[in-house]
């Protein structure tokens, strides 16, 4: 049995855990085996329509597990994977998704291999192909542990629904005492930026160095909201206090993948390339034609960003009839 | 106060890799070494929490001989003493194997707070600073961007999709800290100088058999074709928007 661990928030599963049903139920496929789920929270029910071509759904219906409470939800998968015994544990390479894996990992001594892109049995090994350098580089690994527990990277296997019936469903029960919620969230704050995310967005902005100063990202600004996106920088942006930090694109801050991914005065550092390299098309403006982000993009104007894009804002009004 | 900050030796790559005719590694001739901004970070903090409550910071790596360079580096911003686990061949050290050791080297130390990055800039493996905490039965929150100590207890949040998670735990305690936490300072002249005559604590300890063992380093296949560049300057703006009109964004 392949063991799928899913994240789910009020009774939705994001795309990051779609993904990872999608691969949980092809590496069942390929071993001739079935695929099951477990799901904690409150509102889990629900999304058992979900599931189709799995199995099982393994279910914890709590709403003191309606927020992450890691040491918990590790004991349960834990305890789970002691019971039923999977061949495999597949869960979403989030940040959430790695946190609560590792947690597993450590409880029952096991390898984890996080981010992983593809993997296959060979034998009793399991061969994986996960992200090193956040995607610059990847790495062909063999995980040696029984059962085999892997992250998947997001954005790397599309979500595909699952055809069949929808699952048998069972009620899990695990004991659990106050030292299973040390660690809680004990208070959500909602954000403070006002709307669409980087992570929502269809289309997304980057700053970078060639802005030159953190108010001209005021017409990046315009720009995004004429084209229903969002703005976003590189780590220089992000460092000279031209941004949020949240903001960041890139190995050490957020993995976007829009449909367009507009790049203003971006020169393309590897460390950059991999928060971005998902969006659909790319398109540069930078001034120096030799900059690294010409080699990785779709579509380019070789120009000063801080003249074109205020040309550009006028042409987008003049189309739009504005 | 007393606080243990890890961190790890890795190539600055800076424009790109090349990797070595083995494919096991990447070659690092000509390179400079530098620990991940996740890992600056939790540096900084480890400094800023002995300078708020006072007591000792610790830097603690394990790597190669050389890895001191990065010890140094830490010990150069006023980290008070460090830890190097020695292990020349660590890149084939899997996430359980590293984080044994470091527990096994924190846990006389007494530490009332464990700092690591997030996850190291190369093998991204999300799990040593989790591991370690499990072996000394301390509560550990991971990928934190504030953390605020309180007497005996610590508020560290977390940032997610639309918002922030905030987590209250009893100290002793490990953190996992990304960019953005705070800035990290540069260290002074008077700090590098000083730091030269900081002794450097060295250990040996066993390597557990590994449960992830790399086979290979490859680089991924970039999907795009040709750029097709739409032109210079302003002039370039009709194409534009011709584009972004054939894209449906418009």
């Amino acid at each position: 049995m392949i063991l799928a661990v899913l994240e789910q928030t009020k009774g939705t599963l994001p795309e990051s855990s779609l993904e990872a049903l999608t691969a949980a139920r092809e590496l069942a496929k390929i071993s001739n085996d079935q695929a099951e789920v477990v799901l904690i929270g409150s509102q889990v029910k629900s999304l058992v329509s979900h599931l189709k071509g799995c199995a099982k759904a393994l279910l914890v219906e709590d709403a003191k597990l309606d927020t992450y409470a890691p040491e918990a939800y590790a004991k349960i998968v834990a305890e789970t994977i002691q019971k039923r015994s999977p061949r495999a544990v597949v869960a979403a390479g989030t940040d959430l998704g790695n946190d609560w894996m590792s947690r597993v990992a450590v409880r029952l001594d096991l390898g984890l291999a996080t981010g992983c892109t593809e993997f296959k049995f060979e034998g009793a090994n399991l061969r994986v192909i996960r992200f090193n350098w956040g995607g610059s580089l990847l790495e062909e690994a063999e995980l040696r542990s029984n059962p085999k527990l892997i992250t998947v990277q997001p954005h790397a296997i599309p979500n595909k629904p699952g055809e069949g019936a929808e699952p048998a469903t069972e009620t899990l029960s695990v004991a659990l005492n106050e030292k299973d919620f040390r660690v809680q969230v004990k208070q959500v704050l909602a954000s403070e930026k006002k709307g669409i995310t980087l992570q929502d967005a269809k289309v997304v902005i980057g700053g970078g160095r060639g802005m030159g100063a953190g108010e001209n990202f005021k017409m990046l600004e315009d720009l995004a909201g004429l084209l229903n996106g969002a703005v976003g920088g590189s780590r220089v942006a992000t460092n000279n206090g031209w941004r949020p930090h949240s903001d960041q694109i890139g190995q050490t801050g957020q993995i976007i993948a829009p449909d367009l991914y507009i790049a203003c005065g971006i020169s393309g550092a590897i460390q950059h390339m991999v928060g971005c390299k998902a969006s659909k098309k790319i398109l540069v403006i930078n001034k120096d034609s030799e900059a690294p982000i010409f080699q990785r993009a779709d579509y380019g104007v070789v120009g000063d960003a801080l003249q074109v894009i205020p040309a550009l804002i006028a042409e987008v009004k003049k189309a739009k009839g504005l | 106060m007393k606080v243990l900050v890890c961190v790890k030796r890795v190539p600055d790559t800076g424009g790109g890799f090349k990797l070595t005719s083995d494919g096991q590694r990447v070659d690092t001739t000509n390179m400079d070494f530098t620990i991940s901004p996740h890992e600056e970070c939790a540096v900084e903090e480890a400094i800023r929490i002995i300078e708020k409550h006072g007591g000792s910071s610790t830097v603690l790596t394990l790597g190669p001989e050389q890895a001191q360079e990065q010890l140094r580096e830490a010990l150069a911003k006023s980290v008070n003493g460090a830890i190097l686990l020695e292990a020349p061949d660590y890149e084939s050290w899997d996430p359980a194997a590293t984080a044994q050791a470091i527990a096994e080297a924190a846990k006389p130390g007494g530490y009332d707070i464990l700092l690591f990055g997030n996850e190291c800039a190369d093998a991204c493996n999300y799990q040593v600073g989790l591991r370690v905490a499990h072996w000394l039965d301390i509560p550990c929150v991971t990928g934190i961007k504030a953390l605020e100590i309180q007497g005996n207890k610590a508020i560290a949040k977390r940032e997610v999709k639309d918002g922030w998670e905030v987590y209250e735990v009893s100290l002793p305690a490990a953190f996992t800290v990304k960019e953005g936490l705070n800035s990290p300072r540069h260290p002074s002249l008077r700090g590098i100088m000083g730091a030269k005559k900081i002794p450097i604590e060295k250990k040996k300890l066993n390597k557990r058999e590994p449960q992830l063992v790399r086979k290979m380093l490859r680089k991924p296949q970039e999907g795009r074709g040709q750029i097709e560049i739409l032109g210079q300057g302003v002039e370039a703006v009709p194409k534009v928007v011709a584009k972004l009109r054939e894209l449906g964004v418009i």
